[in-house]
């Protein structure tokens, strides 16, 4: 026997505006506090540094395993002096030369990889080829072809830097869609003002990501190359000051190093990258 | 409500003559379209409908200049189209034709100032005029990631209304909206139309679509694409949807499209023709 539903009769509900019931709600405060990711972060690195002054006490030997406090004063000292700063200065001088240089490069390169068929084929070449190739390792060759100087920091920074960029740049503008490619197009975009106003804003997540690739490498390679030889122009950097102040048994002084390091990368990679996120690819929705 | 333009011009704003296009893949080449011709005439609303594989989209980008035709010539007053520009406008049906990371007022601007049309001030006064067209001044400094579909389509027919183009390209502009949100771009569309009287290409593989938001409906064969007729619909609008003639008018595209001269089975009714998207 067919089932058939019951026939219910038809209603309406007259709808009054609704004012009792509140429409938004704020969170409690810690909730919000820990919305934060400021909050959370410095809360990680305070049980970093907790961590690392209990392991000191415990180990009890200042020669090898200075804790924070210790530290903390040696890096005041540094910073107080004036020394610190002045390699730190060094330092993020030619970083800062090699890394820009670095872009520029790597922005031609993928422009001409993007427009022509053998600039594609270049790029993909020269990408597999040196991509692997430690940077730290041409110094020597750098050395001998640029003295013993800034310009050969600066020709291993920039080996460092663009083949990251360039490979990460070239993947982002292969992922660009169709639709928006054809949008610029129609508007009589083409060459570089169509890189520009296109490719290079459609691409940015990847960019950015190349760009912090090649930051991290780039300080990798300036501290290990100062390390090595460490005198630019009779002046060493941040990695000198490790290395000397190691030969000078100063642990605490080498820990103040590169806790500077780290608080470089920590502020470039909060304020400087993160910023720009926030201002470009997240605003825009692009990225989450 | 669809009365003809006040001023009747005789000669064709866009000529298609004797196009045939191709796809070229690494393996083979395809034949999208053969010996396709037709004519639009300034103020139309032509469409361009068949089903998938009729090469109705490829014609469209032709006509934008992303394909060159392997045969045959597309004409726009008379010139010869060779590639992109901005004298003609394409509505993408996809959400991601307007950039992310420009604003919709920046949107509208964008086009205007790429192909240096007009100056950064007259050209936020422009987009802000046809901004306020589509009724989305309020949203003017949101980023299109925050829109809905309807209003992302609404930012792109704007985009391309202020550009003034010769003519406007629309490749299946309302696909993607559900289908309510796709009534109201229709009847929109009509009342812009009213308003600016543009040229309009239109692709859909709507036979209602097609009936409603065009005057004269291009039928294509697939594989490859051909005409198979041309019909008048500038007498349907919104209103006539479930109409007498207007259901007549379906039925014969259907017929025309798919049964190739067979008598009409009795059993096909309107509603597998409205439905058929």
């Amino acid at each position: 026997m067919p089932l058939y539903p019951p026939i219910r009769p038809e209603y309406e509900v007259p709808l009054t505006p609704l004012t009792a019931v509140p429409l938004q709600r704020k969170l409690p405060l810690a909730q919000r506090l820990w919305q934060q990711s400021w909050l959370r972060k410095s809360l990680i690195l305070i049980l970093l540094a907790l961590l690392w002054e209990l392991l000191a006490r415990w180990q009890n030997n200042d020669l090898l395993l200075p804790g924070f406090v210790q530290t903390a004063q040696a890096f005041v000292d540094g910073v107080v002096s004036g020394e610190l700063l002045e390699k730190v200065g060094i330092s993020l001088q030619v970083l800062i030369k090699g890394y820009l240089i670095g872009i520029a490069m790597a922005f031609v390169l993928t422009t001409l990889a993007v427009s022509t068929q053998l600039g594609r084929d270049f790029l993909s070449t020269l990408t597999a080829m040196f991509n692997p190739l430690p940077a730290i390792a041409l110094l020597p060759l750098a050395l001998l072809w640029f003295g013993l100087g800034q310009d050969s920091l600066i020709f291993v920074l920039i080996h460092s830097v663009v083949w990251a960029l360039a490979l990460n740049t070239y993947t982002g503008f292969l992922g660009v869609s169709e639709t928006l490619r054809m949008a610029g197009r129609n508007y009589g975009l083409r060459g570089l003002r169509f890189v520009l106003f296109i490719l290079v804003p459609a691409a940015l997540p990847s960019i950015l990501a190349g760009l912090r690739i090649g930051w991290a490498f780039a300080w990798r390679t300036l501290i290990a190359a100062e390390l090595v030889f460490g005198a630019s122009s009779g002046k060493g950097g941040l990695g000198w000051y490790i290395f000397q102040n190691r030969n000078e048994l100063f642990t605490d002084k080498v820990f103040a190093g590169l806790a500077m390091v780290i608080i470089i990368g920590l502020l470039v990679e909060n304020l400087g990258f993160n910023t720009i996120e926030r201002l470009t690819v997240k605003r825009w929705g692009m990225q989450r | 409500m669809l009365s003809p333009a006040v001023d009747i011009i005789t000669t064709p704003l866009l000529q298609v003559d004797r196009v045939s296009l191709q796809y070229r893949s690494t393996t083979a080449v395809v034949q999208a379209t053969h010996d396709v011709s037709f004519d639009v005439y300034p103020a139309d609303r032509f469409v361009l409908l068949g089903p998938s594989g009729c090469g109705k989209s490829s014609l469209l980008k032709a006509t934008a200049g992303f394909i060159k035709p392997s045969a045959g010539a597309i004409r726009l007053d008379g010139q010869i189209i060779t590639r992109p520009g901005p004298d003609r406008i394409v509505v993408f049906q996809e959400f991601d034709q307007l950039p992310p990371w420009k604003t919709v007022l920046q949107n509208v601007m964008f086009p205007l100032l790429a192909s240096r049309t007009l100056g950064k001030r007259e050209a936020a006064e422009r987009a802000a005029h046809y901004l306020d067209k589509v009724g989305l001044s309020r949203f003017a400094n949101a980023y299109p990631h925050t829109l809905s579909g309807g209003m992302k389509a609404r930012v792109a027919i704007a985009r391309a209304l202020a550009m003034q183009p010769k003519i406007l390209l629309m490749d299946e502009p309302f696909a993607a909206l559900d289908a309510l949100t796709r009534r109201k771009m229709q009847e929109e569309l009509l009342i812009l139309w009213e308003e600016v009287r543009f040229t309009l290409l239109f692709v859909t593989h709507s036979i209602e679509e097609a009936l409603v938001v065009g005057n004269r409906i291009l039928l294509l064969s697939p594989h490859p694409g051909r005409v198979r007729a041309e019909i008048n619909s500038h007498q349907y609008d919104l209103q006539s949807l479930g109409s007498v003639s207007f259901q007549e008018t379906a039925r014969r595209i259907h017929r025309l499209l798919f049964d190739e001269g067979a008598p009409e089975p009795a059993q096909v009714g309107f509603q597998d023709v409205r439905f058929s998207y």
